[in-house]
């Protein structure tokens, strides 16, 4: 096990930079997650962890070692692939075996090392068969036991879960996640599903553009976006976002209400006001938002997502899976003042 | 409906899958199909016809002799110049077969899987000699292994085979449907660079090495022009090049080439039934035509 820290990352390929400079620090056994957006950079900083992108500017350190110059079986990292990776001519046991072909283990410490990887992962029934034989979870656990094996200091997963199915994948999730409160190793995990990052990680790392937008608990994230960009990232379904603009009184929509909230500020400015659709309530507790008519239902049994078309704009909210309002019936949304978020128009960084 | 029945039923069924023709459309090609059968299959046919005859009978066109012998094939096996040809024929087919499975792999992977300057030219360069026919290379060949020392060797036979443009260009075709995810994993396990080749990348290749195995050694196996022209003594002849020559000057014995032909068809089919299954596989997905 180790901690990890990337200094100034930067990546080019030709004159194109794709990464611009990520600074990030891992501690010791910690599970992070890189989501965003595809072509958002997260997957390549992986692969310079790993060693298997060159690294244009900055430094790659695992444990007190600068890895940069150093070849992936240096780095005392393993990775589980997006399509697993398993070699379809070898048994499990020989893929298992795989990642120890290298290691000077005696033969019998190799064979109690597989044993006890398999155990681990159910799947000591399974040594014998091919990958062809094996489902779809059973090959990831395969990869992932490929990674184990070598008990390295960095755990790094490529968007491991994107070719399961939902049920699978949610399986796998929780399986990789007990895999971690179990060995406590360092894990890099990357993917662009935020209910994946949200639900697995200790902290979240969300990029857009080759650029960290912000570093925190799944919390902190979702509680507290640094952007505009985190807040409709994260959550599902999005952030609401209503234009206005922010006076010493509070914030003024575009309809003309005032909303009092504690980002009053002397000079006026334009901003965009964000509400979750968890926070807006139709019982009226906290104070009025907006009002407006029910425009199409969504129900999910336990809620139902209401879609409410208002002067201000489209607005999710959350009803009652029971009694939600019908369509075209008019409600008033209201939030508590605490759950209210500031963004700057022109820059979308939270105003705090 | 009890087992028996049910094998009963399904046989019926079986039955009138195969027999019955659904239109007019499939009887024609079945026709097609039975015309190209029989093209295919008349001159080894005629050959094997022609090998059981005896010198008289060889210029009557019935395929059914009308004295069947096998005192061609004992007059050919007894001759001991047939066994060195046959032996020539299996050492140059099998080591350039070899050859061409390890280098033509080489190449082709390091053009598929690696970046680097030139990467495009140089498989251009390679492609670009399957343009230029043999029969104007064989001077240059000549030259080269005349200065060389190769003239009537085993190695001046082999040496123009030993890599081809076209297996390298097949091999880098099947590479291409290798994952790259499957080398970084591998090179992250630790392996180096030949490793990960003969380990991970090569055992996924199997189906294309096995049509490039049967591609090279029927070449080989009955390539006639290069070895007529750089062997000299009767000893180093193949067995294309020794066939040739059977019978005189005034008279060319048919009945003992057909013979010789037909002993000699005996390794590649041996070879073909091994490799038949990979075979099969590996030119549908080369997408070429055997």
């Amino acid at each position: 096990m180790a901690n990890l820290s990337l200094r100034t990352l930067t990546k080019s390929y030709g004159q194109t930079e794709v990464l611009h400079g990520i600074d990030l620090d891992v501690a010791d056994g910690e599970f992070v997650v890189f989501v965003g957006p595809s072509g958002c950079g997260k997957s390549t900083t992986l692969r310079m962890i790993a060693g298997l992108e060159e690294v244009t500017s900055g430094e790659v350190v695992i444990g007190d070692r600068v890895v940069n110059h150093l070849e992936p079986k240096e780095r005392d990292i393993a990775m589980v692939f997006q399509n697993y990776a398993i070699y379809p001519h070898m048994s499990v046991k020989k893929n298992i075996a795989f990642g120890l072909r290298s290691s000077k283990m005696s033969k019998s410490d190799k064979e109690a090392r597989i044993t006890e990887v398999a155990g681990i992962l159910d799947m000591t029934h399974l040594l014998d068969r091919k990958p062809a034989q094996l489902s779809g979870g059973q090959r990831q656990r395969v990869a992932i036991g490929r990674a184990m094996v070598r008990n390295p200091a960095v755990f790094l997963f490529d968007e491991p879960l994107s070719n399961l199915d939902a049920q699978l994948r949610t399986q796998m999730r929780l399986e990789i996640k007990k895999l971690h409160q179990r060995v406590g190793n360092t894990i890099i995990f990357v993917t662009h599903d935020q209910v994946e990052a949200m639900t697995m990680a200790d902290r979240i790392v969300i990029m857009k553009d080759g650029h960290i937008q912000q570093v925190g608990t799944p919390s902190e994230v979702y509680h507290a976006p640094a952007n505009t960009f985190v807040a409709q990232f994260i959550g599902a379904p999005s952030m609401n976002m209503l234009a206005g603009t922010l006076t010493k009184d509070g914030v003024v929509l575009a309809s003309g209400q005032t909303i009092a909230t504690q980002h009053a500020n002397g000079t006026a400015r334009s901003i965009l006001l964000g509400v979750r659709p968890d926070d807006l309530t139709l019982e009226g507790a906290g104070q009025a938002i907006v009002t407006g008519h029910v425009a199409v239902r969504e129900p999910l049994g336990a809620e139902t997502l209401i879609y409410v078309k208002t002067d201000a704009g489209e607005i999710i909210a959350k009803a009652d899976g029971r009694t939600p309002p019908e369509v075209g019936a008019e409600v008033t949304l209201s939030a508590d003042g605490t759950n209210l978020h500031v963004f700057d128009a022109d820059s979308g960084a939270v105003l705090r | 409906m009890t087992a028996t029945d049910i094998r009963a039923s399904s046989a019926t069924l079986d039955r009138s899958a195969i027999v019955k023709p659904r239109n007019m459309g499939q009887i024609v090609r079945w026709l097609l199909l039975f015309l190209g059968g029989i093209l295919m299959v008349m001159p080894i046919a005629y050959m094997i016809s022609t090998s059981l005859k005896w010198p008289h009978e060889v210029y009557n066109v019935n395929l059914i002799p009308e004295e069947p012998t096998i005192e061609n094939y004992t007059y050919v096996l007894e001759d001991g110049r047939f066994y060195w040809w046959f032996v020539n024929s299996i050492i140059i087919a099998t080591i350039t077969t070899i050859s061409n499975l390890l280098f033509d792999s080489l190449v082709g992977y390091t053009l598929c899987k690696f970046r680097f300057p030139g990467r495009q030219i140089v498989f251009i360069a390679i492609l670009s000699t399957l343009m230029i026919p043999t029969e104007m290379l064989v001077i240059p060949w000549y030259l080269m292994s005349q200065s060389m020392g190769w003239l009537d060797s085993y190695w001046g036979i082999m040496f123009p085979g030993l890599m081809t443009a076209f297996g390298t260009f097949l091999m880098k075709q099947f590479f291409e449907s290798v994952p790259d995810d499957f080398i970084e994993a591998a090179r992250i396990d630790g392996l180096n660079e030949l490793q990960i080749w003969w380990t991970v990348a090569m055992p996924l290749v199997k189906p294309a090495l096995a049509a490039l195995a049967i591609f090279v050694f029927l070449g080989n196996w009955t390539a006639f022009l290069w070895p007529l022209i750089v062997t000299n003594s009767v000893e180093m002849y193949t067995i294309p090049v020794g066939l040739s020559g059977f019978g005189d000057e005034a008279d060319v014995a048919w009945e003992l080439i057909m013979t010789g032909a037909a002993i000699s068809t005996i390794p590649t089919l041996v070879v073909f039934l091994i490799f038949q299954r990979f075979i099969i596989r590996g030119v549908v997905m080369a997408g070429l035509k055997g």
